[in-house]
């Protein structure tokens, strides 16, 4: 049982202790926001996020999806012993009043093979807008064999009221891409231009 | 030792009203570590059936399939605010409440080490409260795409939005200030002899349980900053129009949500260790063990985070390193029950409330532990991501995990803190309605769960009727218990038999050695532990 002592003990320093708990706090506040770039950085070796080849080198912030350069290296070969399917879907984001299907739901094919796929796009509203396509693979591991030599998501898209256009695609699937990948998914989202900040319009007009 | 009448027909807090201001100035300015603790345990009661009442809708509405009583997106507000309003309002001030309390108490010190913090850190609360309750009111309504907040959905909410961020922000400056206070008070102010290793597990657990939030606080911070600063300021860090990548964001907030999860339940292990060993009538079976799993618990626990999201499209090696890491929780965890039963072993047990509390708590919450061994399973957790199984596991560690284990710690320590006995009789009752309707309510989620029925969706397909019928019976149950158990505690601060220093003999922490409330400066001289 404890009984009561009547000399004051020493107590140890509270500000030094505060202050290092305030560094603690601070390194992990820093901590939070520097996994932005570490991020970007590990998605950009691994792929992991599912940004086609090139681009998250583009950005520190990760604006690689609208700098999204073509491929320079020709296909090394086709590797006809299997199949990959590829899968395509597009939406249209809130705030751009547009229509978007694809006229090619999805392609079987050999990898290193040069195919093209289309999509149509319809402005269903009564004034001149401008679009920009955002691509996403599915699985994130399949994007940096996705080589992509042409893309209407290169540059930013602009429809008449009531215009309609067919968007070409063009890439290839590179026989580099891992085995146990059967079916790759390429998802687009359309963002109007108009509405999204400043900081892009300068990025694509480049 | 300091001494104290107790005036039996007063309001619990009411004693030896020595240097404060009366009426709601005591209250507003005050720093004893008691007063404010006596504060946090108030608010979070009333925050728990605030989002318990929002829960009873939810239960009215999933009674029968269809859309009864609500629109969706009102359905949604409820199943967020309910999840956020729960965790931060009422589970992580019960706890703090708990710390303020008792930490002091158990270590031989006078107070806090910061008082005026302790008064700041607890009044935030009510004003993030406010502003989260308020957002229910503003156009749009409340916040709707679940509590952990993940964009896009989260960009294009109204001003409830903002709201939120802003409230997730104090409540998290007040957590920070709360921890530090604790974790000050713990290695600076403990009496002179209680060494480390000496501590009581209670105040072991906050330790480290206050470690955790001066860690992880700050990264939610980040992500909700990142998130304000999307929405208004003309970022992209989330928003994949300018080139940013949502699932980072669940990448920054489970980085903080997985601790918090152990910062829910690390001081429920306290409590129950220190409950066990008191009606057990035997020292706790493993103690340093014990101190070594908590610590172990709590650093697995920062590398677990993407285990809550297998289906974003992880490569394979992603999801073998962070299915088998969740899984190494199991061990430590493996460990503190194992020492709980050790515990009860040969030992001479008698049942009052806060014992039957602590036994439901060991084997409920081992029943959620083995649900969330079996979601850690990668090719498991894909089939059942975002179903009533989920649902399930986490009300299994945070209801019959930390809620329960807080009203076993509120049994324990009423006497104490009141001066008064509880009703024995009542509280045996609000604790077998309390395990019955939860199990009634919970149980039959696995089984909704595994057929498929997904979660935060008002309606579901007919198949699923019967069980949600019974869960919401479950449920009605479940919530009009605990108006019981509010009565209990009422009674309680009321009146009572006296309690006297230590009306459980198996007790032997420095607490039990003043009086019953104890003075409102207790440990002025500090005593000499051996």
């Amino acid at each position: 049982m404890p009984v009561s002592v009547s000399t004051p003990v020493p107590v140890p320093s509270h500000r030094k202790l505060v202050k290092k708990l305030i560094a603690v706090v601070a390194l992990s506040f820093a901590f939070g926001f520097a996994m932005v770039p570490l991020y970007d950085a590990f998605c950009y070796v691994t792929g992991l996020n599912g940004k086609t080849a090139g681009g998250a080198q583009t950005g520190i912030f990760g604006l690689g999806g609208l700098r999204s350069r073509a491929a320079k290296t020709p296909p090394s070969s086709i590797d006809m012993s299997r199949v990959v399917t590829v899968e395509f879907t597009g939406t249209v984001m809130p705030g751009l009043p547009w229509e978007m299907v694809p006229l090619t739901p999805s392609l079987d094919l050999h990898p290193g093979e040069l195919h093209q796929a289309k999509f149509r796009v319809q402005n269903l509203s009564d004034k001149t807008i401008v679009g920009q396509a955002i691509p996403s693979i599915t699985p994130g591991l399949a994007a940096q064999h996705f080589e992509k030599i042409d893309c209407f998501c290169f540059a930013q898209q602009t429809l008449a009221p009531g215009e309609t256009k067919e968007l070409p695609l063009t890439f290839i699937v590179k026989p580099e891409v891992d085995k146990d990948i059967r079916t790759i998914t390429l998802a687009y989202a359309f963002f109007n231009v108009d509405d999204t900040k400043s900081v892009n319009k300068d990025q694509v007009s480049r | 030792m300091n001494t104290t009448t107790i005036n039996g027909a007063a309001a619990h807090h009411d004693h030896d009203h020595d240097h404060a201001p009366a009426g709601i100035m005591r209250w507003l300015t005050s720093t004893n570590h008691k007063d404010i603790g006596t504060l946090y345990l108030w608010f979070s009661l009333f925050m728990f059936f605030f989002a318990g009442a929002l829960a009873m809708v939810i239960r009215a509405e999933l009674f029968q399939p269809g859309l009864q009583l609500l629109q969706p997106n009102v359905f949604n507000q409820l199943t967020t605010m309910h999840g956020l309003i729960m965790i931060f309002g009422a589970i992580m001030p019960a706890l703090v409440g708990f710390a303020n309390w008792q930490v002091p108490l158990m270590i031989g010190a006078s107070d806090m080490a910061f008082p005026r913090l302790n008064n700041w850190s607890f009044w935030l609360l009510p004003a993030a409260g406010t502003l989260l309750i308020a957002s229910f009111f503003v156009p749009g309504g409340a916040i709707a795409g679940g509590w952990t907040m993940y964009p896009p959905l989260f960009m294009q909410g109204g001003i409830a939005y903002d709201m939120s961020i802003l409230a997730v922000h104090i409540l998290g400056i007040s957590s920070i200030m709360g921890a530090i206070n604790i974790i000050t008070t713990i290695l600076n102010m403990r009496a002179p002899g209680m060494t480390l290793m000496k501590m009581p597990l209670f105040v072991w657990t906050w330790l480290i349980t206050a470690y955790l939030l001066v860690a992880v606080m700050p990264v939610l911070a980040c992500a909700i900053t990142m998130l304000l600063t999307d929405r208004h300021f003309g970022t992209h860090f989330f928003d994949a129009a300018g080139g940013g990548d949502p699932i980072m964001f669940q990448h920054i907030f489970w980085f903080f949500g997985h601790p918090e999860v152990y910062i829910m339940i690390l001081p429920s292990f306290g409590i129950v260790s220190t409950v066990i060993p008191t009606f057990a009538r035997k020292p706790l079976f493993g103690y340093v063990s014990m101190v070594y799993a908590v610590a172990s618990i709590a650093f697995l626990s920062f590398i677990v985070w993407a285990h809550h999201m297998f289906t974003t499209g992880m490569p394979v090696a992603g999801q073998l390193f962070f299915m088998y890491a969740t899984m190494l929780i199991a061990i430590p965890t493996g460990i503190k029950v194992f020492n709980w039963v050790a515990t009860l072993w040969r030992g001479s047990i008698s049942f009052e409330t806060p014992m039957l509390f602590s036994l439901a708590f060991v084997f409920l919450f081992t029943i959620g532990g083995f649900s969330g061994l079996v979601l850690a399973l990668v090719p498991v957790d894909i089939q059942l991501q975002d179903t009533y199984y989920v649902v399930a596991h986490f009300h299994y560690v945070l209801f019959s995990g930390s809620a329960m284990s807080i009203m076993a710690g509120v049994y324990y320590w009423l006497p104490k803190w009141t001066g008064h006995m509880y009703d024995e009789k009542l509280g045996k009752l609000h604790f077998w309605l309390t395990t019955i309707a939860f199990n009634v309510t919970f149980f039959p989620m696995h089984f909704l769960g595994l057929a498929g029925m997904p979660r935060r969706i008002p309606d579901y397909s007919l198949q699923f009727t019967d069980f949600n019928k019974i869960a919401s019976l479950g449920g009605f149950l479940l919530g009009a218990s605990q108006l019981l158990f509010l009565y209990v505690v009422i009674k309680c601060v009321r009146g009572g038999e006296p309690a006297g220093n230590r009306p459980w003999d198996g007790a032997d922490s420095l607490e039990w050695t003043q009086t019953s409330p104890p003075p409102y400066h207790s440990f002025v001289t500090p005593p000499l532990v051996k």
